[in-house]
């Protein structure tokens, strides 16, 4: 046995993620999504190539061969389970904001734009919001700009949408009869008081909310040993600060 | 196409006019920086620029110069370098007009312009803010079911395609590999502009494995060699990301005063060579 390292926050974040990704056929991640990319590399290694990951902006993880659109057209065919969107606000709702803050379309404050979720949030079954920072700024009771709803009017079309809320702080369900988040469990040295102090929208728990597990140690040494030099080819600064990695 | 169509970065910049309609490839495709640096030297104006589907240094070099009049993006950004700082400002001061997209629904109104049909519906959008700001798209019931509401995006035909590949042989064939974004640019856009890393000498059609990953000449207006015409960006198998030049930029391009003293440094560079 050699000393393993303390386990980071993101190796947290990265675990709980990973967990929901077991069984599934084909992930996708999308831009600016290290921990993201980290958690679906990892289940892929733990999964014996199981679980085919895309990578955007990758050259080694890249199934497709026809375009930009291949990856909106295997959306829609349901050949992708899993995707990952993040957003500058989100509600309690579900519905995210990548556009701005204070008016549009000239916003005081612009985020990059909506990339494919006005359409992934639609079409992929098993949506996983992600974002580490969990404020009050962030988690908002209504989002200024709907870039993509939680939910839709009856008879529209969507076989997709959100399943679970992810942050630096917890973790939560999204149940899409009652249109809200479910708490699901609390990262560890972190506090319901907190949760609810830093959660801008109403959301159910249960009476007792458990706290988050930690990352397996195989999990662990899978992400240092094989994923962290996978990463460094789209995340090159990711993986150099949190595993002192190169590309492989 | 015959003969040797090879021309200069200044010609092939010149051949996108003020207020064209333009369409340029994400940063992970093939991004002619070379040739947007010749065209921000004549000080190209009014573009309308459609990012296929996002961009990220070009349009920002684009809108810091004050060339774009609209911009129609699923997402600006310069990935691990943080926000893009003049399409920041450019949103604030309102100096753009902003067209906001998702993704699909850019390649899906090129792939209108290719069959040559008006309209490509697409799922998705129904309920967002995306489509209350876009006048220009519309929901209708699917003709061929039962009350199925979905948008009708109209034809995106860009004036001009502009791109950065590997290779392209003296008929005009462009070898673009599996980056088949280009083609739906290439196809959608009434000319293609091109500029790439050297020339194949022999015909790219006439070998099976290479003709696959072809654009014919029959979409390009014009070529122009450019070794490294997108650095600083990474660029295929050819070169990696020069990391410490974006990172340069993004210190420097914090204000309008850095930026311009950033492009002119770039333009005397480019003057001397």
């Amino acid at each position: 046995m050699t000393d393993n390292p303390p386990i980071r926050p993101e190796e947290r974040l990265i675990g709980v993620l990973n967990g929901m990704l077991k069984g599934l056929r084909h992930v996708a991640v999308g831009s600016a999504s290290p921990i993201p990319g980290a958690a679906a590399l990892a289940e892929r290694e733990l999964s014996g190539g199981a679980l085919q990951v895309t990578v955007l902006g990758s050259r080694r993880f890249n199934n497709f061969t026809d375009g930009g659109r291949e990856l909106f057209d295997c959306a829609a065919q349901g050949r992708i389970d899993a995707f990952f969107l993040g957003g500058g606000e989100i509600d309690g709702q579900g519905n995210i904001n990548l556009v701005g803050l204070g008016g549009y379309p000239n916003s005081k404050v612009r985020f990059p734009g909506s990339f494919g979720s006005g359409y992934l949030y639609y079409v992929v079954p098993r949506v996983i919001l992600f974002r580490e920072e969990h404020t009050k700024r962030v988690m908002v009771p209504k989002v200024e700009f709907v870039s993509a709803p939680g939910v839709c009017d009856e008879g529209v079309y969507r076989p997709g949408g959100p399943y679970a809320l992810v942050t630096g702080l917890c973790m939560f369900i999204f149940d899409r009869n009652k249109r809200r988040f479910r708490l699901s469990s609390i990262h560890p040295g972190h506090t319901m008081e907190e949760v609810c102090d830093q959660t801008g929208f109403e959301f159910d728990r249960p009476d007792t909310v458990p706290t988050t597990a930690e990352p397996s140690p195989e999990l662990q040494d899978v992400l240092r040993r094989r994923v962290a030099g996978q990463l460094a080819e789209v995340y090159p600064q990711f993986a150099q600060r949190l595993f002192g990695a190169v590309a492989a | 196409m015959t003969g040797n169509r090879f021309i200069s970065l200044s010609e092939l910049a010149e051949g996108v006019g003020d207020g064209v309609t333009i369409a340029i490839p994400p940063d992970y495709s093939g991004v002619a920086l070379a040739a947007t640096r010749a065209m921000l030297r004549r000080r190209v104006k009014n573009l309308h620029v459609v990012a296929v589907p996002t961009s990220g240094l070009q349009a920002e070099w684009l809108i810091g110069a004050g060339a774009v009049g609209t911009l129609e993006a699923a997402a600006i950004t310069l990935g691990e370098f943080g926000p893009a700082p003049r399409f920041v400002a450019a949103i604030r001061a309102g100096a753009i007009a902003m067209k906001d997209a998702t993704c699909p629904a850019i390649h899906a109104a090129l792939q209108a312009a290719e069959k040559g049909v008006p309209f490509m519906p697409l799922r998705g959008l129904i309920g967002s803010d995306l489509l209350k700001n876009r006048p220009d798209w519309r929901v209708m019931d699917n003709p061929f079911g039962t009350r199925d509401p979905i948008v009708l995006l109209p034809a995106l035909r860009p004036d001009v395609a502009l791109f950065h590949a590997v290779m392209a042989d003296r008929q005009g064939n462009v070898w673009i590999g599996r980056r088949r974004e280009l083609m739906t640019m290439a196809h959608a856009a009434r000319t293609s502009l091109v500029t790439v890393e050297r020339v194949y000498d022999g015909d790219l059609l006439q070998d099976e494995t290479l003709a696959a990953g072809t654009l014919p000449g029959l979409y390009v207006g014009a070529f122009a060699l450019a070794p490294r015409g997108a650095w600083p960006l990474a660029f295929a198998d050819e070169y990696p990301m020069d990391a410490a030049e974006i990172a340069r930029y993004v210190a420097t391009a914090r204000t309008d005063e850095g930026f311009r003293a950033y492009m002119n440094e770039q333009h005397s560079r480019a003057a001397a060579e």
